[in-house]
Formats: structure tokens, C-alpha cells, sequence
């Protein structure tokens, strides 16, 4: 195989959510008994490396742990050991929202996910009319957030996230958002992101379809490991014949 | 270091959003600004009845001396009881994209300071229509406020750690904030009042009940404030803020693990 450069470096990641669970006084003061520590480990060792341009796709049934390890390379969870490089690229989850203010209006919205996102004011300001046409919100981009139906919600949150790109971009189950039109606009959005020569992109879907068309590369997650990695159609074969 | 770093790039992010959250508070409710004016002043009156026509006891310009203390009483309170639940209410955020959790209290007391601005303007006007002779003193108000800057932001930096992790702290700091209102003297002096080992005790120890009181002191007395105990509260208002800043930097990617 020829020698690429790599953008994402994940080695030995394990993550788990263990004795975190909230302390409360009143129930300390009324109960002696030590409530139980409940270890949970949601990532379990896992290795892997994407180089720069590729193309990952993540499957595995529910809770084995996919979302869990996407945030921890979007930098929101800490892993328990193991570790993450990004070389220093810039990365953005593109899963369901930025995480909205809901009392302020789209717009501003926009401004302050941009800016969490690390854009300076003028980049934002500059991309602010294609967010806009994209989420195609109509009079309600100037609306508080609040107001908006779950689907405006979402079809806001992928615009932000699409439009501002990022060097590695972490897709969780988005590709199912808003209206049919919005769909396709957002599934074109999708392979036109993808196309890019320069972008690394992690993709987790339960949808084989996606997969197939957009992946270079599969990996399976199962409780937490790898169970498989490798080329696409490969791993897929193997992953629903497992799972039917 | 990577505090002056975060600031550095969250800094705008802080500023904008504080901005905007100002905005909206005008623009959903009906008096809008109206009420960063009238809340202050309705609470004076509120103080100034109870102390006046209910105890009988009263200070110099005593109104303007109610305004003081609860102009930064208020910023203290709201910043510290907020901050507990600050990582909870921006759930939407934290869980979607890393952000220095300072970021949130400093946004926070930027809302607030702007708040606490527009009270030190209302307490020029009455210092105006009391006829307060003006002294040169009233400067010192600048670094007290960057002392109560300082300290609020420490508490509030290891009430949003604890705030996380203990459920109901919120219950506790309620209680825990209105015993402190009483120990801070927001509508009595606590020199003239608390008998008399406390009342030096609690100018010490209160940080406070101390900025409080000193800036009633420059700004309605003519006093120089006590140097020497204003640079110890800044000094460990600043080592306080620096361990509180280690703790939240450790933990706080395990906070939406919590939450």
C-alpha cells in the first residue's frame, strides 16, 4: 500500500462511564449504604487510522459505543486511556445541532455555533447568506429558536455544521434530516463535502445504502472493539449476515 | 498557559453571546430595559422600608447605602447560585462541542456586570439628588470591583465543578447565599450593628461583606478603603480562581458523561 498522509490517529482508545453518576446530600444523609459504583465501558481498546482524504464509515448495533467515541475525537469526552491525534486538523461533529440558545433568533445562532466552532466573526459572516439559503427557514431565521419546529431545528443545525467546513468532519445518523426535498439537498450537500480531495470524514449510519456509496473504507464496532475493519463491501457482507 | 489561550480564542464567542442574551432579555419582556433600572431600585425601597420604618435604624444617605450593597450583592448572587447549574442549562452546547467551561461564567458575568454598570449610574444619579459631597475616594471603587470580579469568579468556577456532580447543590447554595445576604449587610452597616467581636470578624473574613463595605466607605464617606486586606482578598481571589481552574480543566471533559 502506498504511504499516506494521516489525518486521525486513534490508539488504544477506551472510554467509560464509571462512579460519575451525581451525588446528592439528601439521598447521602438518608441512605448509609454506599450506593453501588457501576462501571460501564462504552469503548474498549479500540485502533484505528484514517488518512488524510479518506472516507470511514462506522457501523454496529445500538450502544456499541459509535457516538461515544466520535465525541471523544470531537474533543467532549475524555478519553480514559489511549490517545487521539488530529495532526492539528480542525474538527466538527456534524450530528444533530451545534446546541442551540433558544431564546435568540437563527441567525444569531449561526454566529455563536460558528464561533464555538472556532470561525471568526467575518468567516461566519461571509458564509451567513449560504447557511441561510441552505436551511432555506424562510422568515423564521430571524425567529427565537424556540419557536422553531424539530425539523427547522435540525435542518439549521446541518446547515451550520455543512457550510462551515472543517478539515475532519464526524457524521453521526444525519443523513435522515428534515423533508424529502431537504434530504436530497442535504445527501448532494453530503457527496459534495465528501468529494473533497482534502476532507477526512467519519461516517456512522445504520443505512447500508449510504455506506456503500460513499465509504472508501468500514469499520465494525461491536461491544466496544473492533470487530472488523477493512474495505467496504467486505465488512458490510459480513456485518448484516451477522446481524440477520 | 492555556487559560490565556482559551481566552484568546473564546473571548469574541463570550462577548457576542453575552451581547445577544442581553438583547433578548430587552426584547421579550414588556418594561425591557426598563426592569435593569426599576429592580434595583424597587429592592432599595423594599430594604429601606423594612430598616427604616420596621427597626428604626438608619446610616447616613441611607437609601444610596442600600443601592450600593445590593447592586453588588446582586452581581455575587446571581453569578454564584447560576453558576451551579450552568453546565446542566447549556447541555445543548457542552454536548455538542467543546468549550472551556470558564467561558460560561465569564459570559454570564458580563451579562451581570453590564447589569451592575447600569446600577452604579442609577447610584451616581441618587448620590446627585442625596447631595453626597463628592471626594476624590469614589476612584477606589475601581479596584474593589475588580476584587469582587476575582473572587466571584473563583466561587463560581468551583460551584460549576460541585454543581455537576452534587444534585442538589442548588438547594444548598440557596440557603447557604441568603444566610450570607444577612452576613453581609446589605440594609444594615455591620460595623454599627453586629456586636462587637463579629462585626471585625465579618469585615475580615467576608470578602464580601467587605468589598461592600468599602465602597460604601469611598464613595458615600469619603474613606480610603484598607489596602493591605483588599490586595490579600485579590491575591487569594487569584489563587483560589487558579485551583478552581485546574480542578474544572481536569474534569470538565467528564462532565457530559454526568449530565
Amino acid at each position: 500500500m502506498e504511504e499516506r498522509e494521516i489525518a486521525l490517529d486513534v490508539k488504544d482508545l477506551k472510554i467509560s462511564y464509571r462512579c460519575l453518576k451525581a451525588y446528592s446530600i439528601r439521598k447521602s444523609l438518608l441512605q448509609f449504604k454506599k450506593s453501588k459504583v457501576e462501571i460501564f465501558e462504552a469503548v474498549r481498546g479500540v485502533t484505528f487510522q484514517v488518512p488524510k482524504g479518506e472516507i470511514l464509515g462506522i457501523v454496529g448495533k445500538n450502544g456499541s459505543g459509535k457516538s461515544t467515541m466520535l465525541r471523544a475525537i470531537a474533543g467532549i469526552f475524555s478519553p480514559d486511556s489511549g490517545t487521539i491525534d488530529l495532526y492539528g486538523n480542525s474538527v466538527s461533529l456534524l450530528s444533530i445541532g451545534v446546541g442551540f440558545q433558544k431564546k435568540l433568533s437563527g441567525r444569531e445562532n449561526i454566529l455563536l455555533s460558528g464561533m464555538l466552532l472556532g470561525f471568526s466573526e467575518e468567516q461566519i459572516r461571509e458564509k451567513m447568506d449560504e447557511i441561510i439559503e441552505f436551511a432555506g427557514l424562510g422568515k423564521f431565521i430571524d425567529m427565537p429558536v424556540k419557536t422553531y419546529s424539530s425539523g427547522m431545528h435540525s435542518k439549521l443545525a446541518f446547515s451550520i455544521t455543512a457550510v462551515l467546513e472543517s478539515d475532519i468532519m464526524l457524521i453521526d445518523e444525519v443523513l435522515s434530516v428534515g423533508d424529502a426535498k431537504f434530504k436530497k439537498k442535504s445527501y448532494r450537500k453530503m457527496k459534495e463535502l465528501i468529494s473533497d480531495k482534502e476532507r477526512t470524514v467519519v461516517i456512522v449510519s445504520h443505512n447500508s445504502d449510504t455506506l456503500r456509496k460513499l465509504c472508501t473504507s468500514l469499520m465494525w464496532l461491536h461491544d466496544g472493539k473492533v470487530r472488523m475493519i477493512g474495505d467496504t463491501e467486505e465488512v458490510l457482507h459480513a456485518y448484516e449476515e451477522f446481524m440477520s | 498557559m492555556r487559560f490565556v489561550k482559551d481566552i484568546k480564542k473564546y473571548w469574541t464567542y463570550a462577548i457576542y453571546s453575552a451581547k445577544a442574551e442581553l438583547k433578548s432579555e430587552v426584547a421579550s419582556s414588556y418594561l425591557n430595559w426598563l426592569w435593569w433600572i426599576l429592580d434595583p431600585l424597587l429592592f432599595m425601597l423594599v430594604y429601606t422600608f423594612i430598616a427604616e420604618i420596621v427597626f428604626r435604624r438608619s446610616e447616613p444617605y441611607f437609601p444610596v447605602f442600600v443601592l450600593i450593597g445590593l447592586t453588588m450583592w446582586n452581581f455575587f448572587d446571581k453569578i454564584i447560585l447560576g453558576s451551579v447549574k450552568i453546565v446542566k442549562n447549556n447541555h445543548a452546547i457542552v454536548s455538542k462541542v467543546y468549550v472551556p467551561k470558564f467561558i460560561l461564567i465569564m459570559q454570564k458575568m458580563m451579562v451581570n456586570g453590564f447589569k451592575m454598570l447600569i446600577s452604579f449610574g442609577l447610584i451616581a444619579l441618587m448620590m446627585a439628588a442625596f447631595r453626597v459631597p463628592p471626594t476624590y475616594k469614589i476612584v477606589y471603587i475601581v479596584p474593589l470591583l475588580i476584587v469582587l470580579l476575582i473572587v466571584t469568579f473563583a466561587i463560581g468556577n468551583l460551584m460549576l465543578h460541585f454543581g455537576v456532580f452534587v444534585e442538589d447543590l442548588f438547594n444548598v447554595m440557596k440557603v447557604v447565599l441568603k444566610l450570607a445576604f444577612y452576613m453581609t449587610g446589605i440594609f444594615f452597616s455591620i460595623e454599627n450593628r453586629v456586636p462587637a467581636p463579629y462585626n471585625e470578624l465579618l469585615l475580615k473574613l467576608n470578602p464580601i461583606a467587605f468589598l461592600i463595605d468599602s465602597g460604601r466607605e469611598c464613595m458615600l464617606y469619603g474613606t480610603t478603603p484598607d489596602f493591605r486586606l483588599l490586595l490579600a482578598w485579590g491575591v487569594g481571589g487569584v489563587l483560589l480562581s487558579a485551583v478552581a481552574l485546574k480542578v474544572v480543566y481536569k474534569y470538565e471533559n467528564s462532565y457530559v458523561k454526568v449530565i
